[in-house]
């Protein structure tokens, strides 16, 4: 008796929970809402089999449950209910499967005036490319891929010299425009996905894989990565900006192509020397940092590391939250570098600092700090040594008081809550695993054991 | 006659004797049965601790601290794993399929009981190899239950280095258990069958595990062999699935292997697996409805025809899993057909299910109840499969917990109503003791509705777009904080849920001592396992002579007979003419 | 991909025509038909067993040799391997042993116990020969593992052909079993169906190996 009722209730109930609740699309920011419609015509045949189903299986439950003096009958088979019902179901299959399919056709077939951009994922991190002005995207390969040619062009195919790149992971479309994004991987199976634009591809390394879509609403969305690829998975975000065409084409003027990126002269750490002589009053002569001026050191970081933090604190992107006290000291000073150049040759000057024997300040249980550090050495390296890959900086013998002020400062929405700092909001992500501050000194406690020198020599190898 | 010779020879000569043979170096199916479904259970409930630790994690996530993302993701592929093959496939196939084949077939055992005793011993080993690679260094792998490469095998990934290896030589020594047990089930049913046993007139429950078992030795094969093209990817350098990458920065030294060739070897063998799992599970609950509504199954000969229908169908569905993985899309159209086509032999069974209930004389034991719920449940997870087997559905859902809602509503809550409803239906006859009913009833409630209440909203999440295998999904610009309020629910009814087992097994172990003692046919069932001279039954299950069929297994509430059921061993008698009405004259 | 269609369609084949011969269309609640006949296949649980198993072996080399076409369709420079030639000789072995296991199951159906000697102990000899020929066919196609690593058509080389010698060991096994019985004295009559299904066995492996070996020389 209970069964029939609580089934009838539950046939209502599911039903309510679908009409009445706010979980449903996310609004549809592209041209595939035929898609949409194929759900909901899927939800109305499978919704009107699930009520008629169960009603009748609860009608059945109460009307022919066990009383005394009632019997069963004795029933074999009925052909023709047998038949009519599969007809039926044949013929809903069939109603289902035809729009699907029809839609499925127009998804395979990507219009020719579909402009091109290419997505390339790895772990964890998204980045873009454009074809530039002659349309056409030069040859790429994962054997080609080094710190100063993170996409992995071939430099020899006059293809890709235009080629516009886009290190950040935010990219930007024109609105109302067909595009054809092309999925590279570097590494490891990724997946692209926007939930407003509804299509989605995985990235497999080896091969080009794509999807098309035509923005339809201007907005900021963003990319979700969803096949998992590994410990950072759920952290592997980017954005997609849809604006109108003249925002997008100012946007993309803006952004350096392949061959300007090679063209950059080479570094120069000697004239990043003299840049150097403003930032020793806090950070020290020899890079080696200042705890009573709350400086860290600085000897020894990797150049593209320091690189993207000065750009940072320059613009605003890390130092402009209003407890970030010392991010905010930081900024005038890295206002003080004149252009990129200079940046660049203060990166690489400090990077060729030796530094010293650090001190050991921060003091936590080095085992449970060690298991603790599982997660964090896929991106920082078992050594602490830094994976420019994974854009995470080194970590080994820098200063502890200050690892330990980022993670709280990461934890507590200090830095990496900017709209434009992506990788910042990455670590606020993992830092969110170490619970509490005894979590965070143990972590730091063991990064003060690590010993990096012999992957950093490895690696120069 | 050559079928009695089969069915009757006593193969391993006499008795056992000591306890060690009687119990633990057995040959006897039904011992080896209770083997393989004590250890399922033990690693099903490891398993299920797991998940606990997940949904905490996913549900509560600022205040539970001892889940890192690593951590995460090893319980996710372990949880999985473990769930599909070593719970559900070793349960329904070596614990039901041992102890239910031979007794349902009127035979005395297995045909090669001394395989199918080692069958179990190699499974256990499986389990222990499967288990010792949580105590390796990077412990067990994390790349998810469908290992795929090339980051199964790479750093990045929690396990990469002897996790992912230890899982795949588990996985190849289950196989090898699997094929061992599979050749008992497979031709024990072809030729051991005892008088009268034709195959039309075997009980469903018989037909679904032999046609899973059927399926497992044909798709089994694809797992085995991408398992040993990962492993030597993995160890010795090779590149059958891993292409040339520039991994963490460096060139790890591979080229030209196809990740995609894993995903079709892997789903070739992993869609069949799940038809593996349900088929058993279709076969078992036809029997429970059957037995408790006093009603013949309704449309027999299509309930056999669907269940072969379903599994030669399997073999071409795999790609379905495959929309968004960067296949040929041109095969989108191919294999969304033939899912959809699969639906059909599906949906009679669903019919028929309910169909047999119409007009019957429905008693609502606990078994019943479970029967029941997996009809409503199935129903659901059944549908929202079409969501997903249509391509272009599929397209904004995949990889979303739309996709996690429907797996466990089809793997993880039908099947195991049925494996809960048929552990209660058979328990008296195993152990010749009756369960507590309270207790039973009150397993199902929680049971029942506690898995709804789970399931249900994550279709509603996956909609949204809530992605699947996030440790943590952080502050989202598009997703509503209602998502953490939902994930937080879900949570609670996983812990109620996971607790209510606690209920069913105090009821199961505590009965075997304190249980009323059951008669041998407590439900008053036709099928020749209830009709056996002990409960629970002897070694050699018939006395001295096997017993002689000469009915189908469903001639319940016959018209003018004089009990609503008949066994399938009593004979024929002009005056108890079938439902047909044409009796021998 | 063709492949898997061909097996596919092969099982559905198989399994329409176990359907039709096992009467699935019977009405099983009218109780006038059955008695008796309950439809056994007419062969013992051992080679139907046999059977079974050799359908799984099939399956897996099925799979191999697909996954070896999928590969080599994706790769761009497929580099075809070069046979040794000791594989020649190797598949001559293979059909001898198999044929003196033929004769020995043929011996000991028609009862000449010292000529069913001769040929078992040739059958395992010449399979050991075989294998020993393989070893020598590793060594010759690639004498240390950097080759592994280089050449996909080698690492498919090696999988394919270990796999299939681990199936004749497992052959080997039961060869031996049924020999060391003999050995002892037992009846002919009770050895007849070991020998039997092992030539069954056998023969199935020289298929499998003749499929390999094609694959091997023609992809």
């Amino acid at each position: 008796m209970a069964i029939a009722v609580v089934l009838v209730l539950l046939v209502i109930g599911s039903l309510i929970f679908h009409f009445a609740s706010p979980w449903w699309f996310t609004p549809i920011a592209s041209n595939w809402s035929t898609m949409d419609d194929t759900v909901i015509l899927t939800f109305w045949v499978t919704g009107v089999v699930f009520v008629i189903v169960n009603l009748f299986l609860a009608w059945v439950v109460l009307k022919y449950r066990h009383r005394k003096g009632h019997k069963a009958d004795y029933d074999p088979e009925n052909k023709k209910l047998e038949w009519w019902l599969t007809i039926i179901t044949s013929v809903g299959v069939a109603a289902m499967l035809a729009p699907g399919l029809f839609v499925w056709g127009k998804f395979v077939d990507v219009p020719d005036d579909a402009a091109i951009v290419e997505a390339v994922g790895q772990q964890w991190h998204w980045s873009f490319r454009f074809p530039g002005e002659d349309g056409e995207l030069g040859h790429s390969d994962a054997t080609l891929i080094t710190p100063e040619n993170p996409f992995g062009l071939d430099p020899d195919d006059p293809k890709g010299g235009d080629d516009v790149l886009v290190a950040s992971p935010e990219l930007r479309l024109p609105v109302d425009r067909p595009v054809k994004v092309l999925l590279r991987s570097k590494d490891v199976l990724h997946n692209f996905t926007v939930t407003q634009f509804r299509v989605k591809m995985d990235l497999v390394p080896g091969m080009i894989t794509h999807l098309w879509l035509t923005p339809t609403v201007p907005g900021s969305y963003e990319i979700l990565c969803e096949e998992l690829c590994g410990v950072g998975h759920f952290a592997m975000r980017g954005r997609v900006v849809v604006t109108p065409p003249a925002e997008f084409d100012a946007w993309l003027a803006g952004l350096p192509t392949f061959d300007e990126t090679q063209a950059l002269a080479a570094a120069d750490p000697h004239a990043g020397a003299a840049q150097y002589a403003v930032c020793a009053a806090c950070h020290g002569a020899a890079g080696e940092g200042n705890p009573a001026l709350n400086a860290p050191r600085l000897a020894g970081q990797e150049a593209w590391y320091l690189r993207r933090q000065i750009h940072a604190f320059r613009d605003g992107v890390r130092g402009s939250h209003e407890r970030d006290t010392y991010g905010a000291q930081m900024r005038p000073f890295a206002a003080m570098l004149a252009d990129d150049a200079s940046i660049r040759d203060l990166a690489a000057y400090v990077e060729s600092l030796p530094g010293q024997a650090k001190q050991a300040t921060v003091a936590g249980d080095v085992d449970r700090g060690r298991r603790l550090y599982g997660t964090c050495a896929s991106c920082h390296g078992v050594e602490g040594q830094g994976i420019w890959a994974l854009n995470a900086p080194r970590l080994a013998d820098m200063s502890d008081w200050y690892l330990v002020r980022q993670l709280q400062n990461f934890q507590h929405g200090v830095r990496g809550t900017h709209r434009q700092d992506f990788y910042g909001w990455q670590m606020a992500t993992f830092a969110d695993g170490l619970k509490n501050e005894r979590s965070i000194n143990d972590v730091v406690a063991y990064i003060n054991t690590l010993d990096p020198q012999p992957a950093l020599t490895a690696r120069k190898d | 006659m050559a079928y009695v010779a089969i069915a009757d020879r006593d193969v391993h000569g006499h008795d056992p004797e000591t306890f060690f043979l009687k119990y633990i170096w057995s040959q006897d199916h039904k011992v080896i049965a209770i083997q393989y479904s004590c250890v399922a259970i033990f690693v099903g409930l490891v398993a299920l601790v797991l998940s606990a630790l997940m949904r905490l994690q996913l549900g509560f996530p600022d205040t539970f601290h001892f889940v890192d993302p690593s951590q995460y993701y090893q319980f996710i592929t372990m949880h999985g794993m473990i769930m599909v093959i070593y719970l559900l496939t070793a349960l329904f196939l070596g614990g039901f399929g041992n102890y239910l084949i031979p007794l349902m077939c009127g035979s005395r055992d297995m045909v090669f009981p001394y395989m199918n005793m080692l069958s179990f011993w190699v499974y256990l080993l499986a389990v222990i190899v499967l288990l010792a690679s949580f105590f390796v260094p990077g412990g067990p792998t994390g790349a998810g239950w469908t290992l795929y490469p090339p980051q199964a095998v790479l750093p990045g990934t929690p396990g990469a280095g002897s996790g992912i290896i230890l899982m795949l030589v588990s996985l190849g020594i289950f196989i090898v258990a699997f094929t061992m047990g599979g050749l008992n089930y497979v031709t024990t049913v072809l030729q051991a069958r005892c008088q009268g046993m034709t195959l039309m007139r075997m009980p469903l429950s018989v037909w679904g595990i032999f046609m899973a078992t059927i399926l497992g030795l044909l798709a089994f094969p694809a797992l085995f062999v991408s398992a040993i093209m990962m492993t030597l990817d993995g160890t010795l350098g090779t590149s059958f699935f891993m292409p040339a990458i520039s991994s963490m920065g460096a060139d790890p030294g591979h080229d030209g292997g196809s990740p995609l060739l894993f995903q079709h070897l892997f789903w070739f063998f992993g869609h069949p697996e799940v038809y593996i799992v349900a088929l058993p599970a279709f076969g078992i609950v036809s029997d429970l409805l059957s037995t408790h509504a006093r009603k013949n199954i309704f449309g027999y000969r299509m309930m056999v025809w669907a269940i072969l229908a379903i599994g030669g169908l399997s073999f071409v569905v795999w790609a379905h899993h495959m929309y968004v993985s960067g296949m040929n899309p041109y095969f989108g159209f191919f294999f969304a057909t033939t899912t959809l086509i699969i639906a059909i032999p599906t949906a009679i069974k669903v019919y028929n299910w309910v169909l047999t209930l119409w007009k019957g004389d429905i008693h609502l034991t606990v078994p019943m109840l479970f029967a029941i719920g997996f009809i409503f449940t199935f129903v659901h997870g059944g549908l929202t499969g079409l969501f997903l087997g249509n391509v272009t559905v599929d397209l904004p859902l995949s990889d979303s917990y739309f996709v996690v809602g429907h797996f466990h509503m089809v793997m993880g809550v039908s099947p195991i109503l049925v494996v809960f409803g048929a552990i209660y239906h058979w328990y008296p006859k195993i152990t010749g003791r009756m369960w507590n009913d309270r207790l039973g009833r009150i397993h199902f409630w929680l049971t029942f509705l506690g898995t709804y209440a789970i399931y249900l909203p994550m279709h509603y999440l996956g909609i949204l777009g809530v992605p699947r295998r996030y440790y943590a999904l952080g502050d989202t610009e598009f997703l509503p904080e209602s998502v953490h309020t939902i994930n937080a629910a879900i949570t609670i009814a996983a812990l109620v849920v996971a607790a209510s087992v606690v209920i069913f097994l105090y009821n199961m172990i505590v009965s075997l001592w304190k249980g009323e003692k059951a008669p041998s046919n407590p439900w008053g069932a036709t099928t020749l396992e209830w009709q056996t001279p002990d409960t629970p039954p002897k070694h050699g299950n018939w006395g001295p002579r096997l017993p002689v069929v000469h009915r189908w297994a469903y001639d319940y509430s016959v018209p003018g007979a004089p009990e609503d059921f008949t066994p399938q061993n009593v004979p024929v008698d002009a005056r108890h003419a079938t439902g047909t009405g044409h009796g021998e004259g | 991909m063709g492949n898997t269609a061909i097996v596919v369609a092969l099982l559905v084949g198989i399994a329409v025509w176990f359907a039709v011969a096992s009467r699935l269309t019977a009405k099983p609640w009218d109780n006038r038909a059955q008695d008796g006949d309950v439809g056994v296949l007419r062969a013992s649980p051992q080679r139907i067993g046999l059977w079974v198993f050799m359908a799984v072996v099939t399956s897996l080399f099925t799979l191999f040799l697909t996954a070896y076409s999928m590969r080599m369709h994706h790769s761009v420079g497929w580099c075809h391997l070069t046979i040794p030639n000791i594989l020649w000789v190797n598949t001559g072995i293979l059909l001898a042993a198999s044929l003196a296991l033929q004769f020995a199951a043929n011996a000991a159906g028609s009862g000449r116990r010292e000529f069913a000697r001769t040929a078992l102990v040739a059958a395992g000899a010449l399979s050991i020969g075989f294998l020993a020929g393989q070893v020598l066919a590793w060594r010759a196609v690639g004498p240390s593992l950097y080759f592994v690593q280089g050449s996909p058509a080698i690492a498919f080389f090696y999988v394919l052909t270990i796999v299939h010698g681990l199936h004749l060991v497992g052959g080997l096994y039961v060869l031996g079993r049924s020999s060391l019985r003999f050995a002892r004295g037992a009846e002919l009559i009770d050895l007849r169906q070991s020998l039997s299904l092992c030539a069954t066995y056998w023969h199935f492996l020289l298929l499998v190996w003749l499929a390999v070996f094609g694959v091997l020389l023609f992809l």
